[in-house]
């Protein structure tokens, strides 16, 4: 009875010919209803996309929202609650450890930025330019991701010890330093956290910068060598503005990643000594869950949103300002 | 046709989700054959997490007997630890077991809170109710009157030394540091000579290091709070205060004697003392126990001593305890039971005699610890007959803990800080820090800045 008509959309090009079900006059498709809905398989739709729904509604969604309200109540969990306005953002202003908080945190990620950003690039470089074992080396350079984080830190807590014997001093002696608190130093315990997070955490910006430099055109580096340049002009000129998109993604990825710090200062120091590691997340924490007798969810949740919002609007400005850069 | 197909397999799709969720609901809420004697079902906190096998094994076989003279009652054990920095999660994750412990400072608080069930009734019924020490068990009745929490040890601030250190170091064990001088000389001789840390303090930032600093003061005849109540201030800043900080700052940086790590926690420093790398701490006076049970301490190096005090009428021992309490989202019927676990497990053996043999003779079989000495939670009559009744059965080194037992009756044991006690000590830990950890730290502004903190702490009764 019909033919194919091609002016008709694709969709019901890809359907056998098959005689089509009645069309109102003058109308290009069926209207939809439930009905068509169904007949297309709407029901089958809903139904994978059931499971994904109910999980992220009640471990992702609700519990943001949740969030929210908590943040203007006062609560305790097992009382009702009361609604309190913006007081637990005040109170987390007014709290001597908030400053201390945001400096630390402020103060890890900086030093991670300095540190720990050109680390991941530098190996994925070497490994890159290597011929033989490439492989071997990029499985090594993932090894501690693989560790468990917790793990992690328990082993460079051991490491850390301050006395004469202890591991990383044992080895400073060999050259001649003599044992260092580490992480029982105000001055030294943050540098320490950021040692530990960059040794656990850059195997998997280094696989990521492979894969990266493997769509760098080989020509580019041919046309440089041409023109006389080394390795590091090759690095600067080549590499780097070719990889630009992804040196910048992971940029903003690790500064929202440091920002929220939580489990080095927690178990390495608990955010001592003397609140030198305190980190806003472990700030965060301590309002939840470190009063064995009262804890204040509100208050909790008020910074977690205060978190959350400063991220929010760092991250715009950033994706704002690099755009030209990316794309250009 | 392709769609009605599609159609189709989406509907006998949707029939197969329904029909497995049903069949899954309907197996899930048929019960077994109900038994003919309704049973009550309890957790209990049982031993610290690591303990030894030989510790758990005993602590089974007291509920296998409680379970035999309480048929209806069916107890499993959870390993438990109250923690100043996790019990909080606990509680609102509600993982904590039907029966559980915690200390002094936080009994009446989370009572007045609504956070532990109401054992009134019970606890009235418990025949030995009213020879309980009046000052312990006024720790677990609330601004109600309820009773919230019943108490199930009570023990005093004690130096623990260790013997074997003492000796390789020259200093004799049986005369252990009557004054801090003492302490102050004895732990450089200890370090000078044996290399370990000759007196070590707690530091972690959970509270303890605050806890240890307060005992400090204590002993030197200061105090932390002034007042009670609305009235309660802070006053870390008095000059007992200043003068342990300046001694803990003398023994560790002038002396070197506090080895080389300063953040030890309550289980870590019992750990390292067992080890034998502390030839000095303070913590409770029950120690031993935890180090038998966790750290398989060789008995002849323990030595017990009394904390030296000050030459002052306010200088005391800080005392404190742990309580047993009742998750209050249990049933009556689980308090009521809970209730028989806390008679059970830890109270039967101080009134009833035959109950203390049972329990001595178990515990002494399995090898663990019976006679650690303690403050009595009963009066003095009650606890002479209790020791009377396990002497034959006491395993504890009792003669290396001499020099304790026979001066604490004569101290005064002062109860801790009235006010938000766990967040005093919360914001005294990075005093202690500070001083341990910075050579130029002052510990007169440490102190004063420290005072701000914790009289907001009190404040806001948190």
């Amino acid at each position: 009875m019909s033919t194919i008509n091609p002016t008709k959309p694709n969709l019901e090009l890809m359907e056998p010919v098959l005689p089509t079900r009645a069309l109102p006059a003058g109308r290009g498709r069926a209207r939809r209803t439930p009905l068509t809905w169904i007949r297309h398989g709407g029901l089958s739709t809903l139904l994978f996309l059931l499971p994904l729904l109910l999980i992220f509604g009640a471990f992702s969604w609700y519990p943001i929202v949740r969030l929210v309200l908590m943040a203007f109540q006062h609560t305790n969990l097992v009382q009702p609650a009361t609604w309190v306005g913006f007081q637990n953002f005040s109170e987390v202003v007014h709290d001597p450890l908030f400053p201390i908080a945001v400096k630390n945190t402020a103060e890890f990620a900086g030093l991670a930025l300095v540190f720990g950003y050109p680390v991941p690039l530098a190996v994925a470089v070497l490994i890159s330019e290597v011929r033989k074992r490439r492989g071997l080396y990029s499985a090594l350079a993932y090894l501690p991701v693989v560790v468990p984080p917790v793990v992690a830190v328990l082993l460079w807590k051991f490491f850390y010890d301050g006395g004469p014997s202890g591991v990383f001093n044992t080895m400073l002696h060999w050259v001649g330093i003599g044992p260092q608190p580490w992480i029982q130093s105000e001055s030294q315990a943050m540098p320490s956290l950021v040692l530990e997070s960059t040794w656990a955490n850059a195997g998997g910006t280094v696989i990521i910068y492979l894969a990266a430099l493997t769509g760098v055109n080989a020509e580019l580096y041919e046309a440089a060598a041409v023109d006389g340049a080394g390795l590091w002009k090759k690095i600067a000129n080549v590499t780097l503005p070719q990889m630009r998109t992804i040196l910048l993604v992971t940029l903003i990825l690790q500064l929202i990643g440091t920002a929220q710090v939580f489990l080095e200062p927690y178990l390495f120091t608990s955010g001592g000594p003397d609140n030198a590691t305190i980190t806003v997340l472990l700030l965060i924490y301590n309002y939840a869950f470190g009063n064995s007798l009262g804890p204040s969810y509100g208050e909790a949740a008020a910074l977690s949103l205060m978190l959350v919002a400063f991220l929010a609007v760092f991250s715009l400005i950033y994706l704002r300002a690099t755009r030209s850069w990316s794309t250009g | 046709m392709r769609f009605k197909t599609r159609a189709r397999t989406s509907i006998r799709m949707g029939g197969v989700v329904a029909a497995a969720t049903l069949v899954a609901v309907a197996t899930s809420s048929v019960s077994p054959a109900a038994a003919s004697v309704p049973v009550v079902k309890i957790s209990v906190a049982s031993l610290i997490p690591g303990s030894t096998a030989a510790a758990t094994a005993a602590f089974n076989a007291q509920i296998k007997l409680f379970e035999q003279e309480n048929p209806g009652i069916v107890v499993t054990p959870s390993t438990y630890q109250w923690l100043g920095s996790t019990f909080a999660a606990k509680l609102a994750a509600g993982t904590l077991p039907t029966m559980f412990t915690v200390p002094f400072t936080d009994g009446r608080a989370l009572g007045d809170n609504g956070q532990l069930a109401d054992l009134t009734p019970y606890a009235d019924a418990l025949p030995y109710f009213n020879r309980f020490n009046p000052a312990v068990i006024a720790e677990g009745i609330d601004a109600k009157g309820k009773v919230i929490a019943i108490p199930e040890a009570s023990y005093a601030q004690a130096l623990s030394y260790n013997r074997q250190l003492f000796t390789e170091a020259g200093l004799n064990p049986n005369d252990p540091p009557t004054t801090w001088a003492q302490i102050e000389s004895d732990a450089k001789q200890i370090s000078d000579k044996t290399g370990t840390a000759g007196y070590a303090e707690m530091g972690a930032n959970d509270n303890t290091a605050g806890w240890i600093l307060t005992t400090l003061d204590y002993a030197l005849g200061g105090r932390m709070e002034s007042g009670i109540g609305s009235k309660a201030k802070a006053t870390f800043d008095n000059p007992q205060a200043v003068q342990a900080l300046d001694l803990l700052k003398t023994m560790r940086w002038t002396d070197n004697s506090m080895g080389s790590d300063f953040d030890w926690g309550w289980s870590d420093i019992n750990q390292a003392f067992s080890a034998g790398q502390v030839g000095m701490f303070i913590s409770g006076s029950d120690v031993y126990t935890n180090m038998v049970q966790s750290y398989n301490i060789k008995p002849s190096i323990y030595g017990l001593a009394p904390i030296p005090l000050a030459n002052n009428k306010n200088a005391g021992v800080l005392g404190g305890g742990t309580l047993c309490a009742v998750s209050p989202s249990a049933s009556p019927a689980q308090v009521a039971a809970a209730v028989k676990w806390i008679d059970f497990y830890y109270l039967q053996k101080y009134v009833n005699r035959n109950a203390a043999i049972a329990w001595a003779k178990t515990e002494a079989a399995s090898k663990q610890p019976v006679g650690t000495p303690e403050v009595p939670i009963f009066n003095q009559t009650q606890e002479n007959l209790y020791n009377s009744w396990i002497k034959p059965y006491i395993n504890v080194p009792l003669k290396q803990m001499a020099p304790f037992t026979t001066a604490i009756f004569k101290d005064q044991i002062i109860p801790e800080p009235e006010s938000a006690t766990q967040a005093v000590y919360g914001d005294l830990d990075s005093v202690v820090e500070a001083v341990l950890t910075e050579q130029n730290a002052n510990p007169s502004s440490l102190l004063s800045a420290a005072n701000s903190v914790g009289q907001h702490s009190i404040q806001s009764g948190s």
